[in-house]
């Protein structure tokens, strides 16, 4: 094979298009800007490990099932732990978010970070919502029973029918947090493209 | 054992849920306590000094 044949193949040609964005020094930077050192610059990465640990408790969950969540000791430790790492996964994305609105963090060509931010949050509250629903227990029958009206007022209940409990987990364990998951990738990997948003003094000229 | 009954029965869970009234804001006490758990996280990261943070200018 010719070295221009080579060069034609879609995998050099992408292969050479993703190490020129992001090549490895860049995907694991060895050190950060100073701006970074500080407390408001935490919040990404404590939601990007609350997510970790609500996948590591869901795939437990999906292995044992809802009869041992429901009734065994560690079932229930399970079943509170996947419960409170999506609380702090939350709390922790609002004031992420926040932090970022107030350094408008689509500066510098950063708008696509911000966009899959914003998407990955409507992904997130979608999942937690159909996670609340397949609970299986009388908290999720009142949850689901109250959600129908509002969704079947959208017209969305034709094909998104929350008392189905079966289409419910369905969208819970495989469809969201897919989406939920690549999204997180992408706005991960624009991070790194681009960088971590400096304040506004540092993008002027001016140093504290 | 006893020590976690204990711990768990200082939020009754068995009792209706408390809510805010105010004008069309309706919210529960505990979306509430939340949401202002967050304003304070918020406001701590702003002006909490960082662990480093002078090193790091000094050496810049």
């Amino acid at each position: 094979m010719s070295t221009a044949e080579i060069e034609r193949q879609w995998t050099t040609r992408l292969r050479k298009r993703a190490t020129g964005h992001l090549p490895p020094e860049k995907l694991l930077p060895d050190t950060q800007p100073a701006y970074v050192s500080s407390w408001i610059y935490v919040f990404g990465v404590t939601t990007l490990a609350a997510l970790m640990l609500v996948i590591l408790s869901g795939i437990i969950l999906a292995i044992r099932g809802p009869q041992w969540w429901h009734s065994s000791s560690i079932g229930h430790f399970v079943n509170s732990t996947h419960l409170w790492s999506v609380e702090i996964f939350f709390f922790a994305m609002i004031v992420h978010l926040w932090g970022k609105f107030f350094m408008a963090a689509w500066r510098g060509g950063r708008s696509l970070t911000w966009v899959t931010g914003v998407v990955t949050f409507l992904a997130s509250v979608g999942t937690a919502f159909t996670g609340y629903v397949s609970q299986t227990n009388f908290d999720s029958q009142w949850i689901s029973t109250q959600a129908k009206d509002g969704i079947n007022a959208t017209g969305a209940g034709s094909i998104f029918n929350v008392l189905n409990l079966g289409q419910m987990l369905m969208w819970h364990i495989v469809l969201l947090p897919l989406a939920a998951v690549l999204l997180t990738t992408i706005h991960v990997l624009m991070v790194r493209v681009k960088g971590v948003v400096p304040p506004f003094e540092e993008q002027n000229g001016a140093t504290k | 054992m006893a020590y976690f009954w204990s711990l768990a029965a200082l939020i009754p869970l068995n009792n209706y849920g408390h809510y805010i009234h105010w004008g069309v804001i309706d919210i529960s006490l505990a979306n509430f306590i939340v949401i202002v758990l967050m304003i304070i996280a918020f406001i701590a990261a702003l002006f909490l000094p960082f662990p480093g943070r002078s090193r790091r200018k000094e050496s810049r």
